[in-house]
């Protein structure tokens, strides 16, 4: 059943539309523990719905989605969550009339990484968020708010993270930090899938690029590969 | 109208003690049943017209309790987790199927609840008007404060109903069960997402919803008949209360709650033709000074 031993999340033959418009056609994806993979593509390519499909958010038509060996699609989205997916949607979707705090509790729980992460250890890692506990969530900054979001998806201690578009409307000194949070959740070895539109943020943090476009992925590669074909860039991420 | 008397009772304080008592315990019973259903409301998004019955239930098992074992501590019990058991089923079997679809189809399987209910108990308990009493335990003199009359039994009632609000209120602020029914009851998607089967605490918050519309109805045996259709006028009551206080509110609840009950006591001294016409009135310009109700959301 497992037929990638390393691999943290293998998705193939991915299918999923809205209704009877088809938007995904057969998307894979691969990604082993501790990398940090870039899902580039323009607006409209399939990033968000893929993330939606992995997550059970869009349920998907065909193709497998296995977590760490185990089947998950078409799973309801608490089930997929618990086998190791955490899901961090573009809104961010913070819980506005809870503390911070509260929204971490709500998530905490022991998962398939462990009981590793905690509201202690993400106050540690997150200390921005530490004077901000009692603090509503709907009354953060944006930047605070993704910040949070973020931190949330770690309490229920997944295999691997599902960011999408964790840059969007954010100051640069923003996007900066949110940057060098990724890169410090890579060493320490947590696994992430990052949708973006914003290439430069995007291959500065990540260790891999996926691309997709019109719904199916069209080139991978690593960062270096990706730097040096700039054909792929002209051809799939240039408006 | 009597407003004359209503002039001379809320001169005199032993009136206004007697009255604010009785306002106060029935107020009390109220919130409980309208609690239920706005917490339902919030977290669920189903009105559910069929509370009144699992109030009306919550009385018929209290009584069933009470016969055999003469103790009201049991017949409460049993009416609340009678009611909860019972509002588990219907939720289960019957109302989950329906989550998100209009209104109508709500009061139509509502309503089939409601009549099934009625029926069912015309069956064992037949339709005549049934009175648990005062329990013997409970026969005591009344506290007399101020000069006005507060019967022992109101006192019990108003601490036990007093525990269990706040003790809801406590669990829905304070633990992470709370939370979790709040973050659900705006965002379940984000919540089914981080690995809460928002399934169960569905379940669960129609089952405390449940419960606590039949601890009302139980600890309301002794003071009220308890009689097929009883849970009509309690329903009508809980919907006043949902509006003036906001839908999905608790705190806008417990407000109302105390509101109606307050009016029905002094109203009926002061304008008893017209109490259940006052309630509306004060629904009304709740209605047109403030639309989202007391303790909701402006907007």
């Amino acid at each position: 059943m497992n037929d990638k031993g390393a691999s943290e999340l293998l998705v193939d033959g991915l299918d999923a539309a809205y209704g009877a418009s088809q938007v995904l056609f057969g998307v894979k994806l691969e990604v082993e523990r501790g990398e940090t993979l870039a899902l580039m593509g323009r607006n409209g390519a399939g990033k968000s719905t893929t993330f939606k499909a992995i997550a059970g958010l869009l349920p998907p038509r065909a193709g497998r989605v296995m977590v760490r060996g185990h089947d998950v699609a078409g799973q309801k989205p608490y089930r997929i969550a618990r086998a190791g997916i955490a899901y961090v949607p573009e809104d961010r979707q913070v819980f506005p009339e809870h503390s911070v705090e509260e929204n971490l509790e709500i998530a905490e729980r022991e998962g398939v990484g462990g009981r590793e992460w905690n509201r202690a250890r993400a106050f540690e890692m997150f200390p921005m968020l530490q004077p901000l506990r009692g603090r509503m969530a709907g009354r953060l900054s944006g930047g605070e708010q993704q910040m949070l979001t973020i931190a949330r998806s770690l309490m229920g201690n997944p295999a691997v993270l599902l960011l999408d578009e964790p840059s969007e409307g954010l100051a640069p000194l923003i996007v900066q930090q949110i940057g060098a949070l990724i890169r410090r959740l890579r060493e320490l070895g947590t696994t992430i899938i990052l949708a973006e539109q914003n290439s430069r943020f995007c291959l500065a943090v990540a260790t891999r690029v996926a691309v997709i476009d019109k719904g199916a992925v069209v080139w991978r590669g690593d960062v270096a590969q990706f730097r040096a074909d700039p054909d792929v860039q002209a051809r799939y991420l240039q408006v | 109208m009597e407003l004359t008397e209503l002039g001379e009772c809320v001169s005199s304080l032993s009136c206004v003690v007697t009255q604010l008592a009785a306002g106060l315990t029935i107020g009390m019973l109220l919130f409980l049943v309208a609690s239920g259903l706005t917490l339902i409301f919030g977290v669920l998004g189903l009105v559910n017209f069929a509370h009144g019955s699992l109030y009306m239930m919550g009385a018929y098992f209290a009584l069933a309790a009470y016969g055999p074992t003469g103790s009201f501590a049991l017949a409460v019990l049993a009416g609340t987790l009678g009611a909860a058991l019972l509002g588990l089923f219907f939720e289960r079997f019957l109302l989950s199927r329906i989550y998100g679809q209009d209104v109508l189809m709500q009061l139509l399987v509502c309503y089939a609840i409601i009549l099934i209910l009625d029926d069912v108990v015309k069956i064992i308990w037949g339709a005549d008007f049934r009175n648990m009493g005062v329990p013997p335990a409970f026969l005591h003199p009344p506290f007399i404060i101020g000069g006005g009359v507060v019967p022992y039994f109101y006192a019990i009632l108003f601490g036990i109903t007093a525990l269990i609000a706040v003790a809801l209120s406590y669990g829905m602020s304070r633990t992470r069960f709370g939370r979790i029914v709040r973050a659900a009851a705006v965002n379940p998607g984000m919540v089914g997402a981080l690995g809460i089967n928002t399934t169960v605490v569905y379940a669960a918050v129609f089952a405390i919803g449940a419960g606590l519309a039949g601890a009302a109805g139980a600890l309301s045996a002794p003071i009220r008949s308890v009689v097929p259709g009883a849970g009509v006028s309690i329903l009508i009551e809980s919907f006043i209360v949902t509006v003036i206080g906001g839908m999905g509110s608790i705190g806008g609840a417990l407000a109302a709650s105390l509101i109606l009950g307050l009016t029905r006591s002094f109203g009926s001294i002061g304008f008893p033709l017209f109490v259940e016409g006052a309630m509306f009135v004060i629904m009304a310009l709740v209605l047109i000074l403030r639309p989202s109700g007391l303790g909701g959301r402006r907007g």
